[in-house]
């Protein structure tokens, strides 16, 4: 069978006289075959892909963060039950049956990788990007976390404990990071606008805005 | 398996690259093989741990040289094969041919679109409601087994043989490692276990840093 994918890996997007990559030939034809079997429906197809490109994504996790912030008792719920306090805001489901969230002090930083495939949250986080799936995060980001936040321009110091959570099982991490200082009196739809995604895998901190000297 | 996907603590596999304001899919294809996993999954034919196992099967060359929908694609074909519901013969004659013509065998666990809020927002957990007496308790000291199955297992080469503690008890769940092979679900207590960044790495590591990892008690030793 490994005959019929020697193409893989070194075929290019567009190749030339051909309008569509190896890749996309070979979807089209397992879709079309599968659909004509009764395998697969096509209007679910779409669903499926709607409800991850529209209704799922880093904007839920940026609720519940912003609630744990400004509610002490959600976030004590949260940190006891994270499955039930994310699901009383409604978000449940898929890779996300079995919730832990990780809260970040100012002793403690916490970051989730998934080292053997690419076990990510979904109901809060969506579908994870590309860095988080690749093989340079998955391989480093246990043996040198610091190095890898680093990089990415999140130092954390020597004095902070760094907690990697390397999710093997069907068990889901979000980290929930600190408040940035300057934020007092903010409300939850306003402290839900500066929470990231990257901040909830634990590769950057929230800022306010001003502060790092990007926007105002 | 001892395969390139256990990744965990290799040198060498470049820089990590944030792109800025992502899309969730970068091709229609990436779109389309996306949702005919899910799509082909909830048939019942494999459970998930299959699925990611199809995967790593992967020859690790190609792996390593393959975007990550490529490597969905690949899982997915593989698992349509090997349960004989798309034979690969049929496969290649409609690369071939738009119009290879096939028999309708439809299935009875067919993924409607009306199905598709409900079943993701229900999702599949894979804790088990059964009372099974835990081995370990949180702060007990356990040993990583040294194991090197050529099937699949959830327990990455860089913590076997490895010292930890034991954070905490998520409760009986599903052992990803039999599931994957067809051996049934054989519940059992999951664990947060605790390794010092130092006892997996050296003394280069933090001082004050871990890894936590998942693992079953069937990868578990007393100290």
């Amino acid at each position: 069978m490994s005959g019929a994918h020697d193409h893989h890996g070194h075929h290019h997007d567009h190749e030339e006289g051909s309008r569509f990559s190896a890749t996309e030939l070979r979807v089209k034809a397992l879709e079309s075959l599968l659909v004509d079997k009764g395998l697969v429906d096509p209007q679910a197809l779409d669903a499926l892909i709607d409800t991850y490109e529209t209704k799922v994504g880093p904007r839920n996790g940026a609720r519940v963060v912003a609630k744990a912030w400004t509610d002490p008792a959600f976030r004590e719920w949260l940190l006891r039950d994270a499955t039930a306090a994310i699901a009383s805001l409604g978000y449940t489901g898929r890779q996300g049956e079995d919730m832990i969230v990780l809260e970040n002090t100012p002793k403690v930083h916490n970051l989730v990788v998934c080292t053997l495939c690419s076990c990510y949250p979904w109901p809060v986080l969506g579908l994870p990007p590309v860095w988080y799936k690749s093989a340079p995060y998955r391989s480093r980001a246990v043996i040198d976390p610091r190095g890898v936040m680093k990089e990415l321009g999140l130092a954390v110091g020597e004095d902070v404990e760094v907690r990697v959570w390397d999710s093997t099982a069907e068990v889901r991490y979000l980290v929930l990071p600190e408040r940035p200082a300057g934020t007092e009196g903010w409300s939850e739809d306003e402290l839900a606008e500066l929470v990231t995604r990257d901040a909830m895998i634990g590769v950057a901190r929230v800022e306010r805005p001003g502060k790092a000297g990007t926007a105002k | 398996m001892n395969s390139v996907h256990d990744m965990g603590g290799m040198h060498g596999l470049g820089p990590v690259e944030i792109e800025p304001d992502e899309p969730w899919f970068h091709h229609e294809w990436e779109r389309r093989a996306f949702a005919l996993t899910l799509a082909t999954g909830y048939l019942g034919e494999w459970n998930l741990d299959m699925s990611r196992h199809a995967r790593e099967r992967m020859p690790g060359a190609e792996y390593l040289a393959a975007t990550y929908y490529e490597k969905w694609l690949w899982g997915l074909e593989r698992l349509l094969v090997e349960r004989g519901l798309v034979p690969s013969a049929e496969l290649e004659a409609r690369l071939q041919d738009a119009d290879a013509s096939v028999r309708r065998t439809g299935h009875p666990r067919l993924l409607t679109a009306e199905n598709v809020a409900p079943l993701l927002k229900k999702g599949g957990t894979a804790r088990v409601s059964q009372t099974t007496p835990a081995r370990f308790a949180p702060g007990d000291e356990i040993v990583a087994r040294n194991i090197n199955p050529t099937g699949h297992t959830r327990l990455p080469r860089y913590a076997r043989g490895r010292a930890g503690v034991v954070d905490r008890d998520h409760g009986v769940f599903v052992f990803a490692d039999s599931h994957a092979m067809g051996e049934g679900p054989q519940p059992q207590h999951l664990y947060s276990v605790r390794f010092a960044a130092r006892e997996l790495w050296g003394p280069e590591a933090g001082e004050r840093d871990a890894v936590y990892v998942d693992l079953w008690e069937a990868h578990l030793d007393p100290a």
